[in-house]
């Protein structure tokens, strides 16, 4: 029963041709059949937002999907953020806010705060805590993750 | 935590997806939607489906259909489109104090409605909405199509009249008239957890009393309940804190709780008693 | 000892932003899943769903037949390699406890891994581990360390050792005394949990003779010597490699039976073999954490002063006993004085095993345990003899003139001794940056209005800096870079940045300008790794002296050539100087480098290079201390509480990067209110795990956090290093439980309320006044 499908990710605007088990998570299709190992899997069961992308803009649980569902679907992943040298504007306040310390949940978490503030520029203060209650963080309590984000979506208001 | 093998299949139309269904039904056919609740289910190897039928590509049943007096929902509406916008007055608003408690966004933006309904969950917020609006299940196999009353389809803990040939198409609810009161209340361990208990109260009043109440419990029970008792108590009263106090009592003290235990009745009464008092 | 000076440098004392940073928000970290390697093969380990049990047989046959699958082992395949070790305190006898690498005829908790799938993709590992069938036949679980102690195995009990301490004399202490307090509490079983699971990828180098084990973090010196000796191998064969780490707190970096399994898989099948462990494996493979209960008396004077404590313990280590050893009971008996003063202290620590996952060390050991028992103490003091639980506990607290402070205890084998520390000081400033008189004002207001509020407080003493040495090695090359290789490891928390920083301070040196090596056991012959709060006391002092050797280096050489004497030299901007005239760059130490080269006229008879390896050596640790302030609400309706507001005041002696430290902290808060309120590995009867996903043991998300403040003090420098530092890493979480449990009590105007760990609305709920 391990038929392979092939099928076309656009991942970051470049198409990927995989050939892919209906099983295969698109988590682990993004990683180990285009290569790009930023995101990352926490729990494989939805919960921790480890494996978060942008889906048609739209973020989403890598690991509760199917690759194979993704098939010719737009796909978005830390790695497509920074403009070559330049940084994406979250990255940076990442850095600069020190709301990182492992950087597991790093490329989650931009890709979920990405999402947020895309989808709503003028996004409120409550809104964008309790958009960012979605993911884990086991190192750095959030505060600083908040504040980062915080100050984008400042920069974006303004 | 990799799923088992499966066939998959993204029927175009219905015909062909219940026709798979018909046709695979021994072999554990199952319909993918969202996903948010069977994919976990799959990694974790608890789910073995031998057919995964893929309804996304279906045109129409990401549809939401608003009529005077009902919506319906078609089977691949995500939790995220059934947001305050997607209905004007209370109902809109009803719907925008649930969806706001399902999980988090990235859930939201995949999970859907039907597939909420499919699964059952005793602390399914979609499920004690169907129940409080007496909603109703459009079901369809190759025999044709039922509609199926909110209560007798969900029969139990994860446990429906759904037939395994046979999947959801779409929901009916219906709506609450301009000026209903409505409100909410749910308790979670955590934001977006499964709630531990919740209810839905909504009552409109005419010359000062109440008329129409719906109260609904949902997470200290094995499946979504109606709470007859309080309603009977609220009909035709005067609202006012002792009356909203007496009622979340009555709902408390008949709840058929998954278990006998004071704590789980305390939460009832709380969520009933917050969500009458909530209402607006 | 070439101490720096106290006050803030050109780099060490600022929060500048992280070395680490850039390929981690990039997405170009490389943690363990992101190693591959040709060929590679994939294991799956097929795991106990009995929690006590004889091992009858193993059904392999079909897993075997499974196309894609290479191997399958069970114990008879590894029966030549031996348990794996702990690290020894001064408790004997742990010997006979230790963890066979495949359970070897009995299975002792659920999860235990009892045989090994290898096949060509993870997704048939899993298929193949699927139809391993394990036949065994159930044993009576124990599943509660304060019942008596059962057969382990023929003569040998479940009860190991028991942790013994006591100076003074408590028997005429309490024969004396006012009044006796005591207490029966308990701390939840949770653990550390990072983000990413476990994992190793092992590759046999024929070309070179080496053994490669990647995804490895923490103690990479030892682990390598421990698997040279268990496999029978040569410690210069095996090499570790560190990439990044996805969270340590305790639980990463030790040695478990799938680090030793890819290895032997490895040389054995001639491939690269690669584990990744999954979540729900993870709940019950890697270690668990805390579950201590506890019995305590003290006795005390009639204004409230500690007089003795005499304290019993039952300490759940689950199935067996790993790489700590009895680390966790030894630093909870040796650390539950905390910072009081006390005359006579008897404790003894019932090390104990049960029929649950092992458990061992997570961020504050023995501390978070120690601070809520002894919190709880002190708060049950003041309420028996009716004084505020400040005052109660300013009666009691050591003085700044009683330091050092000599407790006539040891904990992992050095003596403690409380080595600097203003402690009332600090409480006063915590008391007053939180507003604490305003806010007793505030929260007698809203009890007024019906609210169920209260504040609370915890104290507590850190340990950090575990000697007994650590080297660092500093290499300036012709360019004129900077490489620094350190015996440290590195678990996310910052190590690159705050070696960079301490080097950089001497060198005059960009910090972003230094290549730090870390966890890497082919670069550097000796380490200690990243525990324990270490690196920055440990490693950061071996930096620093190693970079005032390289500026004594780079003077000396430089000197003759500008005609000077090395005194009259310093560095600037990278560049030797004079003194007298600091502004003019005279020489570049890439300058400097080029004339130490092999082949330079002035290294003849010498050893060439602007290279300098120096080590730090410590026995005695350093200990941090601070205060936990809490304010919480709870819910009449539902028992929650929710954490309104949270103050760490933490001394650490000196914050070489403050943005860093607070980082810590916040992160260890966090940690700790997933301890006082939300995580618990809980089991049934049968000792089936019932939290084995992230939808059952709850981690707190941003929604849980209070608004949280924290202030980090330097008033107290260490006197046992150059630096004058303290480790950071663990007091964020150390005091969470004491304080939340205090302000609990305070809401529900119940002294003595809360005993146990997590506080859960359940229970809180049953405690509300009707």
């Amino acid at each position: 029963m391990t038929q392979h499908h092939s099928i076309t990710l656009h991942l970051n605007g470049t198409a990927h041709a995989v050939s892919v088990e209906p099983r295969h998570t698109l988590v682990d299709v993004i990683r180990e059949g285009c290569g790009a190992t930023g995101t990352h899997t926490g729990c494989e069961h939805g919960v921790c937002g480890s494996c978060t992308v942008l889906l048609d803009g739209e973020p989403i649980r890598a690991c509760l999907m199917f690759a194979i569902q993704a098939d010719g679907r737009q796909i978005r992943t830390v790695e497509g953020l920074a403009h070559g040298t330049i940084l994406h504007r979250l990255q940076q306040a990442f850095i600069d806010h020190h709301a990182l310390q492992c950087g597991y949940c790093t490329p989650g978490f931009l890709m979920l705060a990405a999402g947020l503030l895309e989808a709503d520029p003028n996004i409120s203060d409550d809104a964008l805590q309790d958009g960012l209650s979605a993911n884990l963080c086991r190192c750095t309590g959030y505060v600083n993750i908040l504040r980062a984000v915080r100050a984008v979506a400042a920069e974006l208001r303004a | 935590m990799k799923s088992s093998s499966f066939e998959y299949h993204a029927p175009k139309t219905l015909d062909d997806a219940v026709a798979l269904l018909a046709r695979h039904a021994e072999e554990e056919a199952r319909v993918l939607a969202g996903g948010q609740t069977m994919v976990p289910a799959m990694a974790m190897r608890l789910a073995r489906p031998g057919h995964l039928i893929d309804i996304n590509a279906i045109p129409g049943l990401d549809q939401i259909s608003l009529t005077d007096h009902a919506m319906r929902i078609g089977a691949c509406v995500r939790h995220a489109a059934l947001g305050a916008t997607a209905a004007p007055g209370p109902f809109g608003r009803l719907l925008g104090l649930l969806q706001h408690h399902i999980a988090h966004l990235p859930i939201r933006t995949r999970g859907t409605f039907c597939g909420s309904l499919a699964n059952a969950d005793a602390a399914s917020e979609w499920c004690l909405l169907m129940v409080a609006l007496d909603g109703r299940i459009e079901a369809r196999s190759t025999a044709g199509t039922r509609m199926i009353d909110a209560e007798d389809f969900l029969l139990g803990y994860m446990t429906t009249a759904l037939a395994p040939e046979e999947m959801i198409v779409a929901a009916h609810l219906p709506t609450l008239p301009p000026g209903t009161r409505v409100g909410f209340h749910e308790f979670a361990r955590r934001a977006g957890d499964f709630a531990q208990s919740m209810a839905i109260a909504t009552y409109a009043v005419a010359q000062g009393r109440i008329t129409a109440p719906r109260i609904a419990i949902g997470g200290v029970v094995s499946r979504a309940r109606r709470c007859p008792e309080a309603e009977a108590l609220l009909h035709g009263a005067t609202p006012d804190p002792a009356l909203f106090q007496e009622a979340a009592r009555q709902a408390a003290t008949h709840a058929p709780l998954v278990e006998e235990d004071p704590y789980l009745r305390s939460l009832t009464e709380t969520s009933v008693l917050r969500a009458l008092t909530g209402a607006a | 000892m070439n101490a720096l000076p106290p006050a803030k440098g050109q780099v060490i004392g600022h929060s500048v932003t992280r070395l680490e940073d850039g390929p981690l928000v990039r997405g170009q970290g490389r943690f363990a899943a992101d190693v591959n390697f040709p060929r590679q093969i994939f294991m799956r380990v097929v795991r106990a769903q009995i929690a006590h049990g004889h091992l009858i047989a193993i059904n392999t046959e079909a897993a075997r037949a499974l196309p894609g699958v290479i191997a399958v082992w069970t114990h008879a395949d590894v029966a030549s390699i031996p348990p794996i070790p702990f690290r020894a305190t001064r408790l004997q006898g742990l010997e006979p406890y230790c963890q066979p690498i495949l359970a070897a005829g009995r299975v002792r908790y659920a999860g235990e891994p009892v045989a090994v799938v290898f096949a060509e993709n993870p997704y048939l590992a899993e298929d193949a581990a699927d139809l391993v069938l394990a036949e065994i036949e159930e044993l009576p679980v124990l599943l509660d360390a304060r019942l008596p102690p059962a057969e382990f195995a023929p003569g040998t009990s479940t009860e190991p050792a028991i942790v013994r301490k006591q100076f003074g004399d408590v028997d005429a202490a309490f024969a004396t005394a006012f009044d006796v307090v005591a207490l029966d509490l308990s701390v939840g079983r949770h653990s550390g949990v990072p983000l990413e699971c476990r994992g190793a990828i092992a590759r046999y180098d024929a070309a070179h003779d080496v053994l490669e084990l990647h995804g490895t973090a923490k103690k990479q010196h030892w682990n390598r010597d421990e698997i040279a000796r268990l496999l029978g191998l040569r410690p210069h064969g095996v090499h570790l490699f560190e990439g990044h780490v996805g969270g340590g707190f305790g639980v990463r970096g030790e040695l478990y039976p799938e680090d030793l399994l890819v290895c032997l898989a490895a040389l054995r099948l001639g491939r690269p073999v690669k584990w990744i462990e999954d979540r729900r494996e993870h709940m019950v493979a890697t270690n668990h954490s805390r579950e201590q209960h506890h019995s305590l008396r003290a006795a005390i004077d009639a204004q409230g002063r500690l007089l003795a404590i005499d304290a019993v313990f039952h300490h759940d280590q689950g199935a067996y006993v790993r790489t700590h050893g009895a680390r966790v009971a030894d630093l909870t008996a040796a650390m539950l004085p905390g910072p009081y003063r006390l005359h006579a202290y008897r404790v003894a620590g019932h090390f104990r095993l049960t029929n649950k996952t092992p458990a061992a060390t997570y961020r504050a050991p023995g501390r978070f345990e120690s601070t809520f028992v002894r919190e709880r103490l002190m708060d049950a003091i003041a309420a028996r003899i009716g004084v505020d639980p400040i005052e109660l506990r300013r009666r009691n607290l050591l003085a700044s003139a009683d330091m050092p402070h000599a407790r006539q205890l040891d904990a992992l084998g050095t003596d403690v001794v409380l080595d600097s520390g203003d402690y009332a000081g600090l409480l006063d400033k915590s008391l007053a940056r939180f507003g604490w008189d305003a806010l007793q004002a505030e929260l007698r207001a809203r009890r007024a209005a019906g609210e169920l509020v209260g504040a609370g407080i915890g104290f507590f003493v850190e340990k950090s800096g575990l000697g007994p040495s650590d080297g660092v090695r500093i290499s300036v090359d012709r360019t004129g870079a900077v490489e620094l290789v350190s015996g440290a490891a590195s678990v996310g928390q910052g190590v690159e940045t705050v070696l960079a920083q301490i080097c950089a301070e001497t060198l005059t040196v960009d910090y972003r300008a230094i290549r730090v090596v870390r966890g890497r056991t082919d670069r550097i012959e000796f380490g200690n790794g990243a525990h324990a709060s270490r690196v920055t006391v440990m490693s950061g002092s071996a930096t620093h002296l190693a970079a005032l050797e390289i500026r004594a280096m780079a003077l000396a050489t430089a000197a003759p050539l500008l005609q000077a004497q090395p005194d009259e030299l310093t560095l600037a901007r990278g560049h030797v100087v004079r003194i007298a005239a600091p502004e003019t760059d005279l020489m570049s130490l890439a300058e400097v480098a080029a004339h130490m080269g092999p082949g330079s006229p002035l290294m003849i008879g010498r050893t060439p290079g602007l290279t300098a390896e120096r080590w730090f050596y410590s026995d005695h640790m350093t200990y941090p201390y601070g205060v936990h302030l809490a304010v919480v609400r709870i819910d009449r309706g539902t028992g929650e509480i929710r954490v309104e507001r949270y103050l760490v005041a933490n001394d650490i002696g000196r914050a070489v990067n403050p943005m860093l430290v607070e980082g810590q902290i916040a992160g260890g808060v966090a940690q700790g209110l997933g301890g006082a309120l939300f995580e618990e590995f809980r089991y049934d009867e049968a000792g089936q795990p019932l939290s084995t996903t992230f939808a059952d043991y709850l981690i707190p998300t941003l929604a849980e956090m209070p608004a949280l403040d924290v202030l980090v003090a330097e008033d107290a420098p260490s006197p046992l290093n150059p630096l004058g530092v303290k480790g950071a890493g663990e007091g964020g979480i150390n005091g969470v439980g004491a304080a939340i449990a205090s302000a609990v009590d305070d809401a529900l105007r119940k002294p003595g309320a809360i005993t146990t760990l997590p506080i859960l609305p359940r229970q809180v709920h049953a405690m509300l006044p009707r």
